[in-house]
């Protein structure tokens, strides 16, 4: 029987990955470090800010997950939120260093950066891609983006950085959200109320037919915790595939965006069919 | 946003702390902290606001029968009562299960 995974709120999914008994929260409800910004402006806040830092065990090997609660904010990367996540990188990245090679899972389900927090959370997605391409030099960096909300906004660089990206049928990946590009662009550019169209576009299997994410999962806690663990196993490549500058240079050379090709003939005109 | 306290009678001490939901729509976060004897300390943080008494009901009858002798601060997205009653149990038992935290 499937057990989903993306109905766990953000610290049911940490723990449910981790070896059973071996996980431990750092920095969490009860250290009460909550966004300072959210009730000047009228936002109830939340004890955790809304990301969760699990320290664990990952079919033996050391390793740290942290989860994006999109329940709270959308997902919304804030200072404290995105301290917390740059941070536990960092920090998987000092043990590795000392000799406990730790691994990191990050469960990107967010919208970006969190408005109300504007250019301190804009800033704090910066240290997080800095601390993620140090320790990803060092231990892998798995992202899983499990749906339905998706990764969008700064987050999605995050998610671009990962040494492997895991997705569901139902999670999406883009740099902006729909509605963002509706506003900014008009309907006739993108329709954000064609669910359809969103998702043969910005949705798992598309992203990883295409070979912009890597391993295509369902919606269950042991296919994603199976698939996390022979991630990690793989273990840091030579090249990133956000290092392979003349590889996505092409992919978007092979695109003439008067007259963008069908979702569905994408694969093929990347050669990935 | 509207911040409210309350204080009821409680004469049951919980075993340790507990921590339970999300402050996302229609959803509240419940901390529980081991308190002081003798009284239930309630702080709530709630999006909505006007609706003292309503929250003031719901918390009188949840202690008169669960006597709750801690610190309770709720981070309230806009819960039915129904929803904060079911996390105030979902607290109250899981700070009584065993090798929670």
């Amino acid at each position: 029987m499937r057990f989903s995974f993306i109905e766990l709120d953000a610290r049911g999914r940490a723990f449910a990955l981790l070896d059973g008994g071996t996980g431990g929260e750092l920095c969490g409800p009860f250290e009460r470090i909550e966004s300072p910004w959210l009730e000047p402006q009228d936002v109830v806040p939340q004890s955790d800010d809304g990301v969760v830092v699990v320290r664990g065990k990952l079919d033996g090997r050391s390793a740290v997950v942290i989860g994006i609660e999109q329940a709270f904010q959308g997902g919304g990367i804030g200072e404290v939120s995105g301290m917390k996540l740059a941070t536990a990188l960092s920090l998987a990245a000092r043990d590795s260093r000392a000799g406990v090679p730790t691994a990191a899972v990050l469960l990107l389900e967010t919208g970006g950066v969190r408005l109300q927090e504007a250019n301190l959370g804009l800033a704090t997605v910066a240290e997080v891609c800095s601390a993620l391409l140090e320790l990803r030099a060092l231990q892998p960096v798995v992202g899983v983006i499990a749906g339905m909300l998706g990764c969008f906004g700064g987050m999605s660089i995050a998610a671009g950085l990962c040494t492997e990206l895991i997705m569901t049928r139902e999670g999406r990946l883009g740099l902006d959200g729909p509605q963002v590009i509706e506003s900014e662009a008009g309907v006739a550019e993108f329709d954000a109320s064609d669910h359809t169209m969103i998702w043969s576009i910005d949705g798992g299997t598309q992203r990883t037919r295409t070979g912009l994410a890597d391993v295509l999962v369902p919606d269950d806690v042991a296919a994603i915790r199976s698939a996390v663990i022979e991630a990690v196993g793989c273990g840091v490549p030579a090249e990133h595939r956000s290092q392979r500058i003349g590889e996505l240079g092409a992919l978007l050379a092979a695109v003439d965006p008067a007259d963008p090709p069908k979702p569905g003939d994408l694969a093929a005109v990347w050669g990935r069919g | 946003m509207q911040t409210l306290n309350f204080e009821f009678p409680a004469d049951r001490p919980p075993a340790r702390r507990a921590h339970v939901g999300v402050a996302g729509s229609g959803d509240l976060e419940v901390l529980m902290t081991p308190g002081p004897a003798g009284v239930a300390r309630v702080r709530v943080r709630t999006s909505v606001d006007g609706f003292d008494t309503v929250w003031r009901v719901v918390l009188e009858r949840f202690f008169a029968r669960h006597r709750v002798a801690a610190g309770f601060e709720l981070n309230d997205s806009g819960a039915t009562p129904g929803v904060v009653t079911l996390r105030l149990r979902q607290a109250v038992e899981e700070s009584m299960e065993e090798g929670s935290a």
